[in-house]
């Protein structure tokens, strides 16, 4: 079968103890070493070796999946952690050492699959081999003895018949007093494990190279708010090596509104999120709006890119005025979730308009309640008792330097703390709807209720909320999901299509009856050879009783020995 | 009583009829024992006959090829009472069983297969039931001992350490491919653990075979009234197929899913990392089946390093490392 020649199916090598090999030149030592790397043996050795370099990558935290886990593992381990980066240990999966495992092993497979694949195109079109001599030594050997008047052609033509209508492709074979029929099937299990392999190759070019025409980008959007598809709108944005800005489609995305229900029936589960849904409506470039929704696990599709609902929390709109009532800073803030309850931590900047530069840091309470030390957590994540604290630093925001900052982060270092909990003057503490004065005359602070008409003690609708999406756009998905289609289709058919060879051979006897003679080869894993030689003989016995002269008598029991 | 009560007394129940299965396959494996004993004894007057039958020639070797697994065994080993003690408490022990996981469903509203303790459950229920199945295919009941004792380990630690009260699902697991992919999952782990017991057997009845013959056959005794490590491996490499086939449409789901939920259809997610590593094992395993020199006994043991690691993924992958594969309630 043009399998490596350490395939179990392979004739064994000669044994060439004692015989002095020639000196292998140059071309002999590359096709040494290429009948090497394209032996069984080794495909199983890299196999097994990728298994093993593949186990680093779930033990030491990866950048590609969890980059937040490498900054602590830095900072965890000063010491290890530069000599593991050294080795790429952080980047297990793209590093070399791993990369040259997987590019081994699947040269190793491609060296082998060609010359199967021409081989197998060759056994397409051959016609199943000579009927052995002595079929006896082979598998499922069966002996039974024609109803009388058959004659050895017939039988065998009838054979033939039964073979066809097996899907069996068949051949005839006349001998001196014998004669027999050769039949081969299951050419569907090599094809499908040709197939299976090559699929392999083709799911690794795709997702190799695939990735590249590509992109990833996330975007927050508090309710009300629109985003419109170009690379300035997003807040971080990953484009592949082969990605061009132009292809981004400029639809309108607007979150409309974030509905989420949490379980309040079972005590179990108080307060577990039941469901997340992100109501937005999308405007195609030149076309009609039309609503949608974005759920967990249910991506909104549109415009080429999948937009998928990554995470979620409050965003409290947050007004400071100086100390004539000129509104120097409007807008709702994303608050970053801390814990299951959404207790959330904001930052807000005010860089002019009151006489310091002024930072908030700012505590969110969706249901504030109060532990016995007096410090504030929320119990509950939705809005029945929303507070916001306000810790206050004026001075230097360190923005004025034109260095980029995060807007989720306030460096203290060089600001004075003016209400925080360990100075003179407390943090200022708001519900919605409240303004309190900043420290210093500064000015002042509101904290607005978006729903200012609520029934009293109604705060369902008093905070805004936030999405944050990710938008993504990789053309080479539907080539992934057909090549590991093929994968599966190529393995299932490789298993457990049989590949088998049968034989049927009429030996005319002195006596004038004929034998039958059947038997079978397994190529390849066939449990069930037998009871298919079994199950061929008791068919053609049937056929051949049925159309045997009506007044002659059977001659010989099935199964008696001849 | 609540339904999640009943159960939770259906499982404690199934895990006693089990233990009693498990006591009644171990008895017949000590009845095999003996019973190896007494052929011995018997055998030593008319030891020529098992020669004889191997000196038939042709028409032997043709028995030996098709003979039923029953005839395979050195030591031919006659009707149990206590054999068919054991699997009928087990067929009666999965029925609890099987009551138990559909209760729990019932009672959360949903597929009883989404936190550690419903794994739990589930994938032993689907060991047991793959291993019921194929018995009524092969006579595989020696292997009793191996399969309910490996459950009701499994179970032991699913019930005490993992158990968590009914919660509704959390909108990351709220998906029909936590129906497929985690059920088709389990489906796959039956029978690679059946594969994995029937490799052990194969390890220790290979040692036994390569005994025999020396001086001192010794070892475990029942062992003699079990198929061939021939047949063993051949069985085991079939079951284990069939859990490969599983395993890789896993791995597709699992994609799938990763694509709709995380936006990837593959990131190298722990779990993502070893689900692969599984597989890698498995496709060596099956290739080395298919190289010389590599069948027999080191198949045999890729075959159970694989379902280690397939134990390794479920009980200390999702507990220990860090993942987004985290599950509610753990």
């Amino acid at each position: 079968m043009s399998r490596p020649s350490d395939h179990i199916d392979s004739a064994p090598a000669p044994d060439q103890g004692g015989v002095t090999q020639p000196k292998l030149g140059f071309a002999g030592t590359l096709r040494w070493f290429w009948r090497q790397l394209t032996s069984m043996r080794t495909a199983l050795f890299l196999l097994l070796l990728l298994a093993i370099a593949a186990v680093p990558g779930s033990l030491v935290p990866q950048r590609s999946s969890d980059p937040n886990g490498v900054t602590q593992y830095f900072t965890d381990n000063p010491d290890l952690a530069p000599i593991l980066d050294k080795i790429q240990a952080f980047d297990v999966y793209s590093s070399a050492w791993f990369s040259s495992i997987y590019l081994l092993l699947f040269i190793s497979l491609i060296g082998c699959v060609i010359p199967r694949t021409k081989h197998h195109l060759q056994a397409l079109r051959a016609k199943p081999p000579k009927t052995p001599a002595r079929l006896a030594r082979l598998a499922g050997f069966t002996s039974r003895t024609a109803p009388a008047g058959t004659d050895a052609a017939t039988a065998v033509a009838t054979a033939r018949t039964v073979l066809k209508q097996g899907r069996y492709r068949v051949a005839l074979f006349e001998g001196p007093g014998e004669f027999s029929v050769s039949a081969e099937r299951g050419y569907l299990r090599e094809t499908g494990n040709l197939v299976f392999h090559s699929a392999l190759v083709g799911l690794l070019v795709v997702v190799g190279f695939g990735s590249g025409f590509g992109f990833s980008g996330q975007r927050v959007l508090v309710e009300g708010q629109t985003f419109v598809n170009t690379l300035l709108a997003y807040d971080s944005f990953n484009p592949g090596r082969f990605f061009n800005d132009t292809e981004l489609d400029p639809y309108k995305l607007t979150l409309d509104d974030f509905e989420v229900s949490y379980e309040t029936q079972n005590l179990e589960a108080f307060g577990q999120p039941v469901d997340f849904t992100a109501g937005v409506t999308v405007t195609p470039r030149g076309g009609d709006a039309a609503p949608g929704a974005v759920r967990v696990n249910d991506p909104l599709r549109t415009g080429g890119t999948s937009v998928y609902l990554l995470g979620n929390g409050y965003a409290p709109t947050i007004t400071v005025r100086d100390p004539e009532g000129t509104v120097v800073f409007t807008d709702s803030v994303p608050f970053l979730p801390q814990d299951a309850n959404l207790t959330s931590l904001g930052i807000v900047k005010v860089p002019d308009g009151l006489a310091d530069q002024v930072g908030l840091v700012g505590f969110f309470y969706p249901t504030q309640d109060e532990t016995t030390t007096g410090s504030y957590y929320s119990s509950f994540p939705d809005l029945e008792y929303p507070v916001l604290t306000l810790n206050v630093y004026s001075g230097d925001l360190g923005i004025n330097d034109g260095v980029p900052t995060s807007v989720y982060a306030l460096d203290t270092d060089h600001m004075e703390p003016l209400a925080t909990r360990t100075s003179d003057i407390q943090p200022l503490e708001l519900k919605p709807g409240d303004t309190q004065a900043l420290p210093n005359g500064l000015g002042t602070v509101t904290f607005e209720n978006a729903t200012p008409d609520a029934a009293e003690g109604d705060y369902s609708g008093s905070v805004p909320r936030f999405a944050s999406f990710d938008i993504h756009h990789d053309p080479t998905q539907g080539w992934v999901l057909l090549f590991a289609s093929l994968v599966l289709g190529g393995l299932l058919t490789s298993l457990f299509v049989p590949r088998r060879r049968l034989w049927v051979k009429a030996v005319e006897r002195a006596d004038g009856s004929v034998q039958l003679e059947y038997a079978g080869l397994a190529r390849g894993e066939d449990p069930g050879l037998e009871s298919a030689v079994t199950a061929l003989a008791d068919r053609h016995a049937a056929l051949l009783e049925r159309s045997a002269p009506k007044d002659a008598v059977p001659v010989g029991n099935p199964g008696e020995p001849a | 009583m609540n339904l999640n009560e009943l159960s939770i007394l259906s499982l404690y129940s199934a895990m006693a009829v089990y233990a009693l299965a498990f006591i009644a396959y171990s008895i017949d494996l000590a009845k095999r024992s003996s019973a190896v004993s007494a052929a011995d004894v018997a055998g030593t007057a008319s030891a020529g006959t098992a020669t004889t039958a191997v000196a038939g020639g042709n028409t032997t070797t043709l028995t030996r090829i098709s003979a039923r697994i029953a005839n395979d065994a050195a030591t031919p080993y006659g009707r149990s009472a206590s054999l068919r003690v054991g699997v009928s408490l087990t067929v009666l022990a999965w029925a609890l069983h099987l009551v138990a996981a559909v209760l729990r469903g019932i009672a959360a509203e949903r597929v009883p297969w989404a936190n550690m303790y419903e794994f739990a459950m589930t994938g032993t229920l689907l060991i047991v039931t793959v291993y019921l199945i194929v018995l009524t295919r092969t006579d595989l009941r020696f292997l009793g001992t191996f399969v309910i004792g490996l459950i009701l380990i499994l179970l032991g630690i699913g019930a005490l350490q993992y158990y968590v009260e009914v919660a509704p699902l959390p909108p990351a697991l709220q998906s029909v491919w936590l129906v497929i992919h985690v059920f088709v999952a389990s489906l796959g782990t039956g029978f690679f653990a059946l594969g994995f017991a029937l490799s052990f057997v194969q390890l220790l009845q290979s040692r036994r075979e390569e005994r025999v013959g020396g001086v001192k056959p010794g070892g475990l005794k029942f062992l003699s009234t079990l198929p061939s490590a021939f047949t063993l491996e051949n069985l085991s490499y079939r079951v284990n197929i069939i859990g490969f086939i599983l395993w890789t449409f896993t791995l597709m789901a699992g994609s799938v899913w990763a694509e709709r939920a995380w936006g990837r259809y593959w990131g190298w997610d722990t779990k993502e990392v070893w689900t692969f590593i599984i597989w890698v094992i498995y496709a060596g395993y099956i290739h080395a089946r298919a190289t010389r020199g590599w069948r027999g006994s080191r198949s045999a043991w890729l075959a159970i390093i694989g379902f280690a690691a397939v134990m390794f993924n479920f009980g200390i992958v999702n507990v220990f490392f860090k993942g987004l594969h985290a599950y509610s309630g753990l």
